[in-house]
C-alpha cells in the first residue's frame, strides 16, 4: 500500500493489486513489518518486542479488550479490600478465596458453552444439584459405590440432562431460554425427589463422609512436595510447547510470536504458579499445621484445561465458536449445526456435575436448599464479566476462571468487611452490570470496525 | 479490462477448455412453486474460464436459477449437464462434490473467526487429531497469493475486521482452494464502494484467468461490461438473450431485461435468442 495510515484497515478503500504486481507483493502479511489497527492476536501478527507490544495496544483500542477490564477490575478489588482489610491477603484468606472461587469458575465454565452459542442455559443451578445429590447418595449407604463410580454416575447424569435439553431445543427448535427455564423447575422438582426418595436423608440433607475424597476435594491439601512437583511439570510442558510451537512455525515461515514475549509468558506464569503454590504451602492451621494446595484447584485447572483444548484446538470448538457468530455460515460449510448445539449443552450439563461435585464437598453436605437460580446468575456472571459476550461467539474457559475469582473476591472481601448478604447481592450486581456494558460496548466498537 | 473471447491461461486448464465445450449446460430447465412458473425452459452454457453475467429485472429468475444449478431443489423438467454427463443435484454438497461454489450476497463468514478459520470452517485441517494450524495458514496464504489479494495485514485478522471487497476476497479464496471449477457469485458488487468494487472485479477476471468458470448475477451493467465475457439475459423466467458480450449494448440490455426484446443491435448479428444458444 501508499502511504502510512493511522486507521484500521476495514474503513479504508482498500485494493487488490493487478496480476501483473503481484510478483513484487511477495507476502499476504507476515513480512509487513509496519503494523495497523487490526484485531488480530498480538503473538501471530508480531515478529519483535515492539511490535507484539504495538499490536496488542492496537487489539485493545480496536475493540477487542479480551480480559483485560476483568483483570484491571481484579486488581481494584484486591487493593480495595487489602486497604480495607490488611487479612484480605493473608494465606488463610487466599485459599479460602481460591475455594470459594472454584464452585462459580466451575459454573462459568459450564455456562459458557451455551453461551459461545448464543444460547442461555438457565438449568445449571439445580442441574448441578441433581448431579451432588447423585454422587452423595451413590457414595453412602446403602448403595455405597466407591467414590469414583459414584462421581462418574453423577456426571454420566448431569450430562445426560445436557443432552435431553440440548436435543429438545435444536431437533424440536424450541428456544434454549424456555426450555432450560422449563429444566430450572423441573430439576429443582427432581432433586426434591431424589432427596425424598433417600431415606438417609433427613430433612433434605445428605452429609458426605469425611473420610470419602469426594469431601476431600475441597477440605483436603496436597502434599508440599506435590504441589511443588505438579507446578514444575506444568511450567515444563507449558514452556516446552511454547516454545516449539513457534519454532515450528517459524521453522515453515509464518510469523511466530519473539523469543522474548515466549519467554515473557513462561516467566509471569511461573511467578504466578510460584506465589500460588507458596501461599497454599505457607502454613494457615491455627492450632495444628495446615498447609498444601487444596485438590480442588488442580481439579479446576484440569478442567479448564481440557476445555480450553476442545475450544480452541478441536473441530467440535472451532464450530461451537462458527455457530455463535453465523450459524448459517457454518450450516452451508457443511457443519451439523443441531448435533453441534446438541454436544454444546451436553457440555453444559456435564461441566454443571462439576460444579455440583465442588459446591458439595465444600459444604460437606447436600441439601435441599441449595438456591440453583441464584447460582445460574453467578454462572452467567463469572463468564460474562470475564470477558464472554452474551451476544455469542466469544468467550474462553481463561474468562470463566477471571470472572469466578472476581466474584469470589467481591464476596470473600465484603463479608471480611462485616457487609451482609444484602450488600453483597447489590455489590455483585453492579459489577455484573459493568461488565455487561463493556461486552455491549465492545461489540458496538468491534461492529463500528467492521463496517 | 479486456473482454477478450479467449481466455489467457487456457493452457493450464486443459480439459474441458480445450474443445471449447461448455463446462456446465442447461438444458430445458423449468422450475414452478405453486401456481408460480419461476422458469421457463433454460437454456444455457457456461464455458469454463470465462467470465458469464446473468442479468435481469427482480422476479425474472436468476435466483431460482442459480439455486437450482447449486442443488438447492432440482427443476421440475430439464437436465442440468456437468462436463458432458447429465447430473442429478440432491443438495449443495452434490453441487460442491462436482466443483460448484455458489458465493451469496451475505458471503456466509463468521465474523468473530479469522481468515484462516473461515477459509477452513468446515474442512478443517487435523494433526494428532488437534487442528492444524500451521497447514491451514500456509495454504490459505499461498491461496490468497494466487488471487494477489495483498492488502490484508494479517490473515490471522478476524474477517469482522475487513472491508466489504476483502470480505468478498475470502470467499473467493475460499472457492479457490477448495478447486471449484465453476463459481456463482450473486450480487458480488451490491454495497461496495468504487475501489471495492474495482478490486471484486480484479478478483473475478484473476479467477477466470485461472480456468475457472465464473457466473455473476448482477443489476449493476457497467460491472456487467467490465467484467464479463458472455452475457445472458433472464426476463420473466425465461432466457430471452445470450451470447458474447461484444453483442450487445448498455442500451440492448436494458431493452432485454425490461421487455424481454430488443430491436437494437450492438454488433452486426445481433445476439442469439434462447433457442439459438
Amino acid at each position: 500500500m501508499d502511504e502510512p495510515r493511522s486507521t484500521t484497515a476495514a474503513d479504508t478503500g482498500d485494493q487488490i493489486e493487478p496480476t501483473s504486481h503481484a510478483v513484487e507483493a511477495e507476502s499476504v502479511a507476515t513480512e509487513e513489518p509496519e503494523l495497523e489497527a487490526v484485531a488480530a492476536a498480538p503473538e501471530l501478527l508480531a515478529n519483535s518486542f515492539g511490535e507484539y507490544v504495538r499490536a496488542w495496544r492496537e487489539r485493545i483500542r480496536s475493540g477487542d479488550s479480551g480480559a483485560l477490564p476483568v483483570i484491571l477490575g481484579l486488581f481494584v478489588v484486591v487493593v480495595f479490600f487489602q486497604i480495607e482489610r490488611s487479612e484480605f491477603l493473608s494465606n488463610i484468606n487466599i485459599v479460602n478465596l481460591l475455594v470459594q472461587a472454584a464452585v462459580f469458575i466451575l459454573f462459568g465454565a459450564a455456562e459458557l458453552f451455551a453461551l459461545i452459542l448464543s444460547e442461555i442455559d438457565l438449568s445449571v443451578g439445580y442441574v448441578a444439584a441433581v448431579g451432588g445429590f447423585i454422587i452423595a447418595e451413590l457414595i453412602a449407604p446403602p448403595v455405597s459405590l466407591p467414590w469414583w463410580l459414584g462421581i462418574l454416575g453423577g456426571f454420566a447424569a448431569t450430562a445426560t440432562i445436557g443432552l435431553l435439553q440440548g436435543t429438545v431445543i435444536t431437533r424440536l427448535r424450541v428456544p434454549s431460554f424456555v426450555v432450560t427455564l422449563g429444566g430450572l423447575l423441573l430439576w429443582q422438582g427432581v432433586m426434591l425427589e431424589l432427596a425424598d426418595v433417600d431415606k438417609t436423608a433427613v430433612g433434605g440433607v445428605i452429609t458426605i463422609s469425611t473420610s470419602s475424597p469426594v469431601y476431600q476435594l475441597v477440605n483436603s491439601n496436597m502434599p508440599v512436595w506435590l504441589g511443588w512437583v505438579s507446578l514444575a511439570a506444568v511450567l515444563a510442558i507449558f514452556a516446552v510447547l511454547s516454545v516449539t510451537q513457534a519454532a515450528r512455525r517459524r521453522a515453515r515461515g509464518l510469523s511466530a510470536p519473539p523469543l522474548s514475549i515466549t519467554a515473557v509468558k513462561i516467566v509471569t506464569t511461573a511467578v504466578g504458579g510460584i506465589l500460588l503454590v507458596w501461599v497454599c504451602n505457607k502454613n494457615r492451621g491455627l492450632l495444628i499445621p495446615l498447609k498444601g494446595v487444596p485438590w480442588v484447584v488442580p481439579f479446576v485447572g484440569i478442567v479448564l484445561a481440557l476445555w480450553s483444548v476442545l475450544l480452541g484446538r478441536t473441530k467440535l470448538g472451532r464450530y461451537i465458536y462458527a455457530i455463535g457468530a453465523n450459524p448459517e455460515a457454518a450450516r452451508r460449510a457443511g457443519v451439523n449445526v443441531a448435533w453441534v448445539r446438541t454436544l454444546g449443552f451436553t457440555l453444559v450439563g456435564l461441566t454443571a456435575g462439576m460444579a455440583g461435585l465442588v459446591y458439595e464437598s465444600r459444604l460437606g453436605s447436600m441439601a435441599t436448599d441449595i438456591d440453583g437460580g441464584t447460582l445460574v446468575l453467578y454462572a452467567v456472571a463469572a463468564a460474562v464479566i470475564g470477558g464472554a459476550s452474551l451476544f455469542g461467539g466469544r468467550g474462553k474457559p481463561l474468562h470463566a476462571l477471571l470472572g469466578g475469582l472476581l466474584i469470589a473476591a467481591v464476596f470473600n472481601g465484603l463479608g471480611l468487611l462485616g457487609i451482609n448478604a444484602a450488600g453483597q447481592d447489590i455489590a455483585t450486581a453492579i459489577v455484573l452490570i459493568v461488565a455487561a456494558t463493556v461486552d455491549s460496548l465492545v461489540r458496538r466498537r468491534g461492529a463500528g470496525g467492521a463496517l | 479490462m479486456s473482454t477478450a473471447d479467449s481466455p489467457p491461461a487456457q493452457d493450464a486448464q486443459p480439459p474441458a477448455a480445450a474443445n471449447g465445450a461448455p463446462l456446465v449446460s442447461l438444458r430445458g430447465i423449468s422450475k414452478s412453486f405453486g401456481p408460480v412458473r419461476a422458469l421457463t425452459h433454460v437454456d444455457l452454457d457456461i464455458p469454463p474460464a470465462q467470465v458469464t453475467a446473468l442479468a435481469g429485472d427482480n422476479g425474472a429468475g436468476k435466483s431460482v436459477l442459480i439455486k437450482t444449478l447449486s442443488g438447492l431443489w432440482g427443476p421440475d423438467e430439464g437436465e442440468i449437464v456437468w462436463e458432458g454427463r447429465p447430473v442429478h443435484l440432491h443438495g449443495p454438497k452434490d453441487a460442491e462434490a462436482l466443483g460448484l461454489t455458489t458465493i451469496y450476497q451475505d458471503l456466509a463468514l463468521c465474523d468473530n473467526l479469522d481468515i484462516v478459520q473461515n477459509m477452513f470452517l468446515g474442512h478443517e485441517e487435523l494433526r494428532h487429531g488437534l487442528l492444524d494450524e500451521t497447514t491451514m495458514e500456509i495454504t490459505a496464504r499461498s491461496t490468497l497469493k494466487d488471487l494477489s489479494v495483498t492488502t490484508v495485514r494479517s490473515i490471522r485478522q478476524p474477517v469482522a475486521s475487513l472491508s466489504g471487497g476483502q470480505r468478498q476476497s475470502v470467499a473467493v479464496a475460499k472457492a479457490l482452494m477448495r478447486r471449484s471449477k465453476l463459481v456463482i457469485m450473486d450480487e458480488p458488487t451490491a454495497a461496495l464502494g468504487v475501489a471495492q468494487t474495482r478490486q471484486v472485479l480484479d478478483l473475478i477476471r484473476n479467477l477466470s484467468s485461472r480456468g475457472v468458470a465464473v457466473l455473476v448475477i448482477s443489476h449493476n451493467l457497467n460491472d456487467v461490461f467490465e467484467v464479463a465475457d458472455r452475457i445472458a439475459i433472464l426476463h420473466l423466467g425465461r432466457l430471452v438473450a445470450a451470447g458474447p458480450v461484444s453483442e450487445f449494448e448498455p442500451a440492448s440490455v436494458v431493452d432485454y431485461m425490461t421487455t424481454g426484446r430488443s430491436s437494437r443491435t450492438g454488433a452486426a448479428s445481433g445476439p442469439a435468442t434462447a433457442q439459438g444458444v
